[in-house]
């Protein structure tokens, strides 16, 4: 699924500055200079690393209080909110681009903020974890156990995340929302892109998240993705 | 005079337990401007020449940046610092103006005017109309929360700061925030509103109006002549004071201190004297506010919030108020505020989100109610902390 070879791409793959490496693919996505939300950007790590490294004007929405108050301790300017009822407010284009990260299979209604996030940001880029990953298959199939990984680290009551999807799922709400896919990418466990042929079948089966670059408009087909 | 506690904490303070208030600070001697026109009030009613008592802390720069503006809540005033000249006791943002702390004089020149319509220096009613020879009283013209910012933009045309590097206050101080952002964008670089709100709500005014209420009917109140017939409705007045500082607090806080502990642990005498402890707190609290506040300022500054509602000249739209705004804000609110709600600060934080404007939002978890804000609660100075430093960067300050 990874299906450009993107330099930027490579090489913050390379790097480990200090965030969660499948984070490095997401900043690797955003131009410099851009505005830029991060919409559940817990404790900043991924939006001080945009402003510092990106020189982004970057602003957080976070709904735990000890979330917003690590963000605004490194300076960073960000509300506290809930994603599924506040991105409403936001004008439409307000920003370059709306970062998603690990957070929409937490939402109430992803559907819903889905498509705010492409109203809101010129490019969209969401991160989730891929429930179609084949650790995820060997323990729901073979040992009967609701999965628990790298990307999906807590037992089923324990959990946040409310709305699994896998990357096929993800691909065809897209198609069905007239949401465009612009990039695509299947990460492996340690968060690094990783290349296939073509197809979605073996990325559904092999990346453990997906992370995709959005936009409102007239979706491509699941084929046309993958194909880039 | 007896000692002021308008604004004394429930809770003891903890970060500061036992801290020597050094007196850091010179108290010099209310500075008074005098306008050369007269002020257009928002009544039509022009007023003036305006006198404008304030302190300051800290030193301005060379390029006069530095500057941060604080605006004092209803019963406030300009002594944010230091010991308070008239009473004795410290400022009433002594844990948060000082070297070191989150509005750090050693960096920042932290000024504070007292409102006016206030009675500590700065025109209002008790003051004496140069036309008449007599105070003012009621003949002073109603005024409203942007009348009082007017009034501190006359300051910052005197003291020739073009832009504040931000402007900070809670309660009514949140409501003067709100006013200047939306008034005087370009005049600050940065907002803290705090436990504020665009709008007085219904029960505000009506906690208002019983204060008012209480005040006007006392005899002494003398149909608000009581300065030349050389009397003070202290009844009245301690009784409005008594009602607001419930609202101030809140069911927890109350609880931890008094429960339903009796004065001096006697036992129940059945009848009325003050014999609960928070009957006699409260009862303290109306007479040691009567020896520093009048009862006219009291009836006009409450009249000021009742009046107040931002989004009013834009038929209620309040992202009209902040259209374009380019002031970096930081909006915090206390979980158990129920005189001025989370809700109501939401309701500015959508507005602003509504025009993409830099805005922080925080929800300090704590019991305390609305006076919160001038407790040492740890995680409303992280915020003030990490905001100010992070605006203090992107202003070149630091």
């Amino acid at each position: 699924m990874l299906n450009e070879e993107n330099e930027e791409v490579k090489k913050y793959s390379r790097l480990s500055d200090g965030i969660r490496v499948d984070l490095k693919l997401v900043a690797a996505l955003v131009d410099p200079n851009a505005r830029v939300l991060d919409v559940g950007c817990g404790d900043g790590s991924l939006l001080r690393y945009l402003v510092e490294k990106k020189n982004v004007d970057g602003r957080g929405l976070e709904i735990s209080q000890s979330g917003v108050r690590a963000c605004l301790l490194q300076g960073l300017s960000v509300v506290q909110g809930d994603a599924d009822t506040d991105l409403k407010n936001y004008p439409s284009g307000a920003f370059d681009f709306v970062v998603l990260s690990e957070t929409l299979q937490t939402t109430h209604n992803p559907l819903v903020v889905l498509q705010e996030l492409v109203r809101i940001g010129r490019f969209a880029i969401v991160s989730f974890p891929n429930f179609g990953y084949w650790r995820c298959r060997w323990q729901l199939l073979v040992r009967g156990h609701m999965p628990v990984t790298k990307s999906l680290p807590l037992s089923w009551h324990a959990t946040p995340n409310i709305h699994f999807s896998t990357i096929a799922d993800f691909l065809d709400t897209c198609a069905e929302k007239n949401i465009s896919v612009e990039r695509s990418y299947a990460v492996n466990q340690r968060g690094e892109p990783i290349r296939f042929g073509g197809g979605r079948f073996y990325p559904n089966i092999f990346g453990a998240q997906g992370v995709f670059l959005l936009t409102a408009g007239a979706s491509k087909t699941a084929d046309e993705l993958v194909a880039g | 005079m007896k000692s002021s506690d308008y604004m004394t904490p429930v809770e003891t303070p903890t970060a500061n337990a036992g801290r020597q208030i050094p007196d850091t600070f010179d108290h010099q001697p209310n500075l008074l401007i005098e306008g050369n026109n007269a002020l257009l009030l928002d009544s039509g009613v022009s007023i003036g020449p305006v006198t404008i008592a304030y302190q300051t802390y800290g030193n301005l720069n060379s390029d006069k940046s530095n500057a941060i503006l604080v605006c004092h809540a209803l019963t406030g005033d300009q002594y944010v610092a230091g010991i308070h000249p008239v009473t004795g006791r410290p400022g009433w943002w002594d844990n948060v103006v000082g070297p070191g702390l989150p509005l750090d004089t050693d960096h920042y020149f932290v000024l504070c005017a007292n409102v006016l319509g206030g009675c500590m220096g700065s025109l209002g009613p008790p003051e004496i109309n140069s036309q008449t020879g007599k105070p003012y009283a009621l003949s002073f013209p109603v005024v409203t929360i942007a009348d009082m910012v007017r009034a501190q933009a006359l300051l910052l045309d005197h003291l020739d700061i073009e832009q504040l590097f931000c402007v900070i206050g809670g309660s009514m101080g949140g409501m003067q925030v709100l006013e200047w952002a939306s008034r005087y964008p370009q005049r600050l670089f940065s907002a803290i509103p705090i436990a504020a709100s665009a709008r007085h709500t219904a029960q505000n005014i009506a906690f208002h109006e019983v204060g008012r209420q209480a005040i006007m009917s006392d005899p002494d109140w003398c149909g608000g002549d009581y300065l030349r017939q050389d009397k003070c409705p202290e009844q009245g007045l301690a009784v409005a004071r008594m009602t607001a500082h419930i609202t101030y607090l809140s069911d927890a806080a109350f609880h931890r201190k008094f429960g339903r502990m009796l004065q001096d642990d006697k036992e129940i005498t059945y009848g009325f004297d003050a014999e609960f402890q928070v009957e006699s707190y409260l009862r303290h609290q109306g007479s040691s506010f009567v020896d520093r506040f009048d009862a006219n300022s009291y009836l006009y500054i409450t009249r000021a919030m009742d009046y107040f509602d931002l989004a009013g000249e834009h038929n209620g739209a309040l992202s009209q108020s902040f259209k374009n705004t380019p002031v970096r804000f930081c909006v915090i609110a206390f979980t158990s505020d129920w005189l001025f709600p989370v809700a109501e600060s939401q309701a500015v934080v959508r507005a602003l989100n509504a025009n993409a404007a830099n805005v922080s939002f925080c929800e300090i978890e704590t019991d305390k109610g609305h006076d919160s804000f001038l407790l040492n609660e740890p995680g409303f100075f992280d915020v003030l902390n990490g905001f100010l430093r992070g605006a203090a960067k992107h202003r070149g300050l630091i």
